[in-house]
């Protein structure tokens, strides 16, 4: 059993409407899996479920085979889970470098107090190569100095990408990366993806409205619809498949 | 634009607007217009800039630049709440009315301004013939409604009001299909007392089947616009090849 | 049972004036977003022109009530919304109970300034004689004060809750409340619709006001604490009822009353009664503020039009060239000699008290720089963990006979365990709560935790020795200065390193997106308790330098208000670098020092200057001198740059460290 991640069953609830109904799928160690489906289907809400924001009602989580059900959100992360948001989540005031060196830091748990008082937290050469590889891989060099606040929509996604890589997970949940941003930006993000998944063997669940972008990515794809799966394969019979045409377009073919 | 725009009047023009959220920049230079009367699609996929757009059009997102008209009139810097008593309903994506109030208190609300007090009883009973099942509900809290009754609530509110311009944004999102027919007959019979629309949807068959003229926008720019009936053809063609490599 | 209701009914009028300060609250929370902080200040400022317009015009009751009731309190709400609030609308809460505190230090201390400050004994009642016997219920004698404020208090929020139900003004009222970008959708006016709630929710603060008159002897202008019992109720009585329900705000204030009357029944005079009684409301606050899951709903907007506004502006960070920082760190060289050789030599002896304090001041700010500024948590209690250090190293000197250096270190760990356990407590709320949360700490130190021998000393406060270091004593004023510098110099290292370091970059972090921060591993509940815990130690050690300037402290130099107004001036010259916190220092003790100088005729300016920085928060975030210091900076580096430009070095760039002005540019 490769599997890496593991949703078993999830379900929950938000007043009188089920965002997730029962919901099941699996991404394999490396393997880069597209999850689509219209507006409302429930994507996010499972990213959070996953990444600990959420809790379901129902379901088991499990990540490299331990269940994550007790487990708080920043531990998920340094068991190796890393995400970016749909709606950005970034450190306004912190510089682009500063985003990277906070995430690696963090996910090894090396952010004693200590550390600073004794003037001990100066960035060691390890870290600054590790940082420096993200950066290039990225095309983020130049703006390193940059606090994050001056940068476009498309910028601060590459920066929420890196800052995920920087925690070096094994699993990468993308929220929706390329939405918001013109066609350039979204193939550099899409290139980074593909590089991230070849390069360091990190397994990709990619949340995309952008097909184009998810054939490119994507080995395998699941759709939701309405919180549940409708459908899973590999790209081209689940986009040529009808219902998952109905759910995505409306339409009726 | 089409050549019957200008014959009839624009009730809602955009001219070269661009709009967006802090730094987000959402729309690039849009332009458009919506006949007197007229039924005009604006489709896209998500983050395309369709509700953006529609914000800009009802004054809750301000344009950075480009000219807003409404009736011929320059609404850009105008408030909100002016444009709406211009006669433009925005019905916004999402719950569009107001939860805590029951069904009763959101219909006064809406209609209080637009029919004036001493009609209001004869537009609160059209509005309860109208849509039957909200008369059943009356002084029930609009938040316990179904999706599909909330929209039915927001529709009915319009629909009474009589306003020049509807700008429904997303109405079928996250509705049964058979719910949906039901609200885009609500559309179609706001529409039939000569209120114009601008229909912003995703699912794109129900709000062609009943437009005059489609636009397509593709991130933040209007990439295609024309016969309702050659949309979906471009459409499609944005979807599975969403953006082209570089160069 | 009879005996039981005989306890009971005495509450009842008092937690009816409660009530109304808790409606207040609510209304005002529920329209407008503030939480209006200022309103036991405003139900101040009434009872005390109702008193005026009695006593000193000899206007009949019924006209001076409608005058501070009807009119001037109403007057002054919507004009706090004119002037202030309404332009801030998309501000962060943080920013808006900034503002509100500003006022809240303001409003009270321009009164005495107005109308001078003789207390005035056996203020007037506004309906029923407040000494006449009205009749006896369960044998218990009620008397007109008590049942006209019942009375009225009771009619009052019924006519509140009919209004807001079946008026078609209330009516856009609750929709404005639900979503004001939904009801401007439907023609509504909502900044006029906010308007007329500021001006609602102010005449009920008069209201309640004019109502305590007759329940309290007299009325001392220059002590609006005589309302900060009325805050603590109402604050409780509002959390209790979520910050949302009119009606059950009145039941909670109600029920608030009669369970503090039964328990000054019940419980045996003595020890116990002393301490439990004091402490109830508190108890019941902090229960509802860390455990009501209705109140953390409070701050995730129901609103479905949320996204349409844009989020707060981020500070915008100085940009500064890179050959202006050698003069710079020469200009600071500089300042420090000049400061250490003036303060040995020229200097005045009263002068050398006040800089000393504006050190000691400073240390204490420097706790606010952390916790606000590198955190952006709002607290409002920096001044009792000061007087904890104080109290502390006084203690530790008095009876274990410990040198108040090594006192001020344990006092500060002692304040460190208190922030820390703040935070411990407050893990699962965050923002405002956490705000009223320290604020609430901030009354209970006051009114209960400084009130024995064994921690403020009772009336007699404690002493806090000068310390004695070998053969150094620091009991000259001019030594204890350099001794205060000294300390302050270690601290604003101790700050610098934090901010440098990993803490200080996961502080940023959290402040820019706590899910953001916690999705990459930063365990948040560590983080806020580690910086809790190192700015109460800060304000502590700060504390007790204070205390022993002074020789000896006591409860009120540590009173809530003290909190609030650190908190203005930090923020409002610059919370987010160690020099806003040491120029604040400095401004306050010297602002003071040369107040002194002025003619008695600008007495009040001090609270009118609280209330100005309190206002520039909102629009300059990162401090008002902070905001000065980046147009002076942006300006030199233009002028370096433009020399460059025409001397035609090539590639010479301004070497900018960065800046955010673009990202400004577009939010218009």
């Amino acid at each position: 059993m490769a599997e890496l991640l593991e949703v078993a069953e999830v379900s929950i609830r938000f007043g009188g409407v089920r965002a997730l109904d029962t919901v099941s799928l699996f991404v394999a160690a490396g393997e880069a899996v597209g999850l689509v489906g219209p507006n409302g289907a429930g994507k996010t809400t499972l990213f959070d479920c996953i990444s600990g924001r959420l809790r379901p009602d129902a379901g088991a989580l499990l990540f490299d085979g331990r269940r994550l059900d007790s487990v708080p959100a920043y531990r998920r992360a340094r068991m190796g889970l890393a995400r970016t948001f749909q709606r950005l989540e970034v450190f306004p005031e912190l510089t682009v470098r500063d985003h990277l060196l906070v995430a690696d830091r963090a996910h090894r748990g090396a952010g004693a107090l200590w550390r600073d008082l004794l003037n001990m937290a100066a960035v060691r050469p390890e870290e600054a190569a590790r940082v420096e590889e993200i950066l290039v891989l990225l095309g983020l060099g130049e703006l390193a100095e940059t606090p994050v606040a001056a940068l476009g929509l498309g910028r601060c996604r590459l920066v929420e990408l890196g800052r995920a890589l920087a925690c070096q997970p094994r699993l990468l949940l993308a929220d929706e990366p390329s939405s918001g941003l013109d066609g350039d930006e979204a193939s550099a993000v899409a290139a980074a993806l593909r590089s991230v998944q070849h390069r360091r063997h990190t397994a990709v669940l990619l949340v995309e409205h952008d097909l184009g972008m998810v054939s490119r990515v994507a080995d395998r794809v699941v759709v939701l619809d309405a919180g549940k799966v409708i459908a899973e394969g590999p790209f081209d019979a689940v986009v040529g498949d009808p219902g998952v045409r109905r759910a995505y377009l409306g339409v009726t073919a | 634009m089409t050549a019957d725009a200008s014959r009839a009047g624009p009730v809602l023009e955009l001219r070269d607007v661009s709009a967006g959220y802090g730094t987000y920049r959402a729309l690039f230079g849009v332009s458009l217009s919506v006949p007197a009367g007229a039924i005009v699609a604006l489709v896209g996929s998500n983050g395309a800039g369709k509700s953006t757009l529609a914000r800009v059009a009802t004054g809750l997102v301000a344009a950075t630049s480009g000219t807003v008209l409404v009736g011929g009139r320059e609404v850009t810097k105008t408030a909100a709440h002016h444009i709406a008593r211009l006669g433009v309903a925005h019905v916004p994506e999402g719950r569009g009315i107001f939860g805590d109030l029951d069904v009763e208190e959101n219909l006064v609300l809406a209609l209080r301004r637009r029919v004036g007090r001493a009609t209001l009883r004869q537009a609160l009973d059209r509005a309860y013939a109208t849509f039957p099942v909200l008369s059943t509900r009356r002084h029930q809290r609009a938040g316990t409604l179904s999706g599909g009754e909330q929209r039915m609530l927001s529709l009915a509110a319009v629909l009474v009001a009589r306003a020049r311009l509807v700008v429904a944004d997303e109405l079928s999102l996250g509705l049964a299909p058979a719910v949906v027919d039901s609200v885009y007959r609500g559309l179609e019979a706001i529409h039939a007392q000569g209120t114009a629309l601008l229909v912003v949807e995703q699912q794109v068959d129900r709000a062609l089947a009943i437009a005059q003229h489609a636009v397509v926008l593709v991130r933040g720019s209007v990439s295609w616009q024309g016969e309702p009936s050659e949309a979906r053809a471009e459409m499609e063609r944005h979807l599975t090849a969403g953006y082209a490599p570089p160069g | 049972m009879n005996t039981f209701l005989g306890y009971a009914l005495p509450g009842i009028p008092y937690g009816c004036d409660f009530a109304l300060m808790a409606v207040g609250l609510v209304i005002t929370f529920r329209t407008t977003g503030v939480f209006n902080l200022a309103f036991g200040a405003q139900a101040f400022a009434a009872a005390f022109i109702f008193d005026l317009l009695v006593r000193s015009q000899g206007l009949p009751v019924w006209a001076a009530f409608v005058v501070a009731v009807l009119v001037v309190s109403p007057a002054l709400g919507w004009s706090f919304d004119r002037l202030l609030f309404r332009h801030i609308p998309t501000a962060s809460t943080t920013a808006k109970v900034v503002s509100a505190v500003g006022l809240l230090i303001a409003i009270p201390q321009t009164l005495p300034v107005l109308f001078g400050s003789t207390p005035r004994l056996d203020p007037p009642s506004l309906w029923l004689d407040p000494s006449r016997i009205v009749f006896h219920l369960f044998s218990t004698p009620v008397n007109g004060g008590e049942l006209s404020t019942t009375v009225i208090t009771v009619g009052v929020v019924l006519a509140v809750v009919v209004f807001l139900r079946r008026s078609p003004v209330g009516l856009e009222m609750r929709a404005v409340v639900e979503s004001r970008r939904l009801a401007q959708l439907q023609g509504i006016d909502a900044a006029r619709v906010s308007a007329g709630a500021w001006a609602l929710s102010s005449a009920m603060a008069g209201l309640a006001g004019v109502l305590l008159l007759p329940l309290t002897a007299e009325l001392v202008p220059s002590d609006p604490l005589q309302f900060t019992s009325l805050l603590v109720a109402g604050l409780t009585a509002a959390a209790v009822a979520g910050m949302r329900s009119i009606t059950g705000a009145l039941g909670a204030a109600v029920a608030l009353g009669v369970l503090e009357s039964l328990l000054r029944a019940v419980l045996p005079s003595g020890v116990l009664a002393q301490a439990v009684i004091p402490a109830f409301p508190f108890v019941v606050l902090v229960a509802t503020l860390v455990g009501s899951p209705r109140l953390r709903q409070l701050e995730r907007r129901a609103d479905p039009l949320v996204g349409v506004d844009p989020p707060p502006a981020p500070p915008a960070t100085s940009v500064r060239d890179r050959r202006l920082e050698a003069p710079m760190r020469w200009g600071f060289r500089l300042l420090v000699v000049a400061f250490v050789v003036s303060g040995l030599t020229w200097v005045p002896g009263y002068w050398v008290t006040s800089l000393s304090e504006g050190l000691a001041l400073s240390v204490v700010f420097l706790s606010i720089t952390l916790i606000t500024g590198q955190s952006g948590q709002l607290s409002l209690c920096q001044a009792t963990f000061a007087g904890i250090g104080a109290f502390g190293a006084g203690q530790l000197a008095a009876h274990l006979g410990l040198s108040v250096l090594v006192g001020a270190v344990v006092g500060g760990l002692i304040a460190a365990g208190a922030g820390a356990f703040l935070a411990l407590l407050a893990m699962r709320i965050s923002g405002l709560l956490l705000t009223l949360l320290t604020l609430a700490f901030a009354l209970f130190a006051d009114q209960f935790l400084f009130q024995y021998t064994w921690s403020g000393g009772g009336l007699s406060g404690v002493v806090v020795p000068r310390p004695v270091i070998g053969p150094i004593d620091f009991g000259s004023d001019r030594s204890f200065m350099m001794l205060a510098l000294v300390v302050l110099m270690l601290c604003a290292g101790l700050v610098l390193l934090v901010q440098r370091g990993t803490t200080g970059r996961y502080l940023a972090a959290m402040r820019g997106s706590e899910t953001g921060a916690a999705s990459l591993g930063i365990n948040l509940l560590r983080a806020r308790a580690t910086v809790f815990a190192m700015s109460a130690g800060l304000a502590g050690v700060g504390g007790a330098m204070f205390g022993s300037l002074y020789h000896s402290v006591s409860a009120p130099s540590f009173d809530y208000v003290y909190s609030l107004a650190f908190v203005v001036v930090v923020v409002s010259t610059g919370a987010r670098r160690v020099e806003g916190a040491i120029q604040a220092g400095m401004a306050y003790a010297l602002i003071a020092l040369a107040l002194t100088y002025a003619p008695s005729r600008l007495d009040g300016i001090e609270p009118v200057l609280f209330a100005l920085g309190a206002m520039t928060y909102a629009a300059h975030p990162e401090g008002i001198v902070e905001y000065q210091k980046r147009k002076w900076l942006a300006r030199v580096s233009r002028l370096l740059a433009a020399a460059d430009a025409r001397r035609g070095a090539p590639g010479a760039r301004p070497g900018l460290v960065g800046t955010s002005e673009a990202a400004h540019a577009g939010h218009g």
